[in-house]
């Protein structure tokens, strides 16, 4: 995963020995990417800082549990995961039930605007205002999709990675990104016209 | 999107633009883009898109003040260096 390479992972047994420099190294080396996946999936500085504290509590209250089978990094995304989920069913429990993390599943997305926006300049494509709307083009993708690309396209993990997490197949990872991708460059490409056709105005 | 092939093609984008998909999917698919302009707008977007997120994704950082109150709240406040 986005470990140093170079790095061995911190000690198994000094964490489970409950070893606190070692649990501060864990921490250390990690909560930048857990702090990542949370404000991407939640949106919310608050909300996201409140999930990767709960992250890093439940990791330390359950060490003595983990069995080793995948690695420290996946485990603690497995954790902060629930921990965003969880604040997603809190935020809007009328809406939100354990069936949406499987919305998207059934339904092919067609591609809408066929506008090559490609050509814009990277200060349009990279600007404020763009960013703004990446992120809620991202609000906007069924929970079950955001959470595969959250994982895989912006935390960089693997399709095996990803589905390690989300105890999915790599065939349902698959199918699932490429649903999200399919949005937000639907999404995108509304807002990019927008800009192109206003560049072309100026 | 109106052409059978376009239709029969869209799933086969994702992997097509991590390099993962398989020879001869990719051949078909490289055969269609040549002679189909809107689905090479279509890949070249859907590209761009990931890449645009995959670009400010490494921008972003973590706001000031979050590390201090995570070490706090986990009282390992001895160990932060800075």
């Amino acid at each position: 995963m986005n470990e140093t390479p170079s790095k061995p992972d911190v000690s198994l047994a000094a964490l489970k020995a409950g070893d606190r420099a070692a649990f501060a190294e864990l921490v250390q080396r990690h909560y930048e990417l857990i702090y990542r996946l949370a404000i991407k999936m939640l949106g919310n500085p608050q909300d996201a800082e409140d999930v990767l504290q709960e992250t890093f509590i439940k990791a330390f209250k359950h060490i003595k549990d983990f069995d080793g089978r995948s690695s420290l990094s996946t485990w603690l995304y497995r954790i902060a995961t629930n921990e965003a989920l969880m604040f997603l069913r809190r935020r809007t429990p009328q809406t939100f039930s354990l069936d949406e993390t499987m919305q998207g599943e059934d339904r092919e997305i067609e591609p809408l605007q066929i506008t090559d926006w490609c050509c814009l300049p990277e200060q349009e494509l990279m600007s404020e205002e763009a960013q703004q709307y990446l992120d809620h083009a991202i609000a906007k993708l069924p929970v079950g999709l955001r959470l595969v690309f959250v994982l895989r396209d912006i935390q960089g993990l693997s399709t095996r990675e990803t589905g390690e997490v989300l105890d999915l197949t790599d065939t349902a990872v698959k199918t699932r990104l490429s649903r999200a991708r399919m949005q937000l460059r639907n999404e995108l490409s509304v807002y990019f016209q927008e800009r192109m056709t206003k560049g072309e105005e100026a | 999107m109106d052409n059978h092939n376009c239709r029969e093609l869209l799933g086969t984008l994702s992997d097509y633009i991590d390099g993962a998909l398989e020879a001869e999917l990719c051949a078909q698919l490289e055969q269609h883009l040549a002679s189909c302009e809107n689905c090479r707008v279509v890949v070249d977007t859907l590209h761009k898109t990931v890449s645009l997120y995959q670009t400010t994704a490494t921008k972003s950082s973590v706001p000031q003040g979050v590390r201090e109150r995570l070490f706090s709240r986990l009282e390992l406040e001895e160990f932060l260096k800075k």
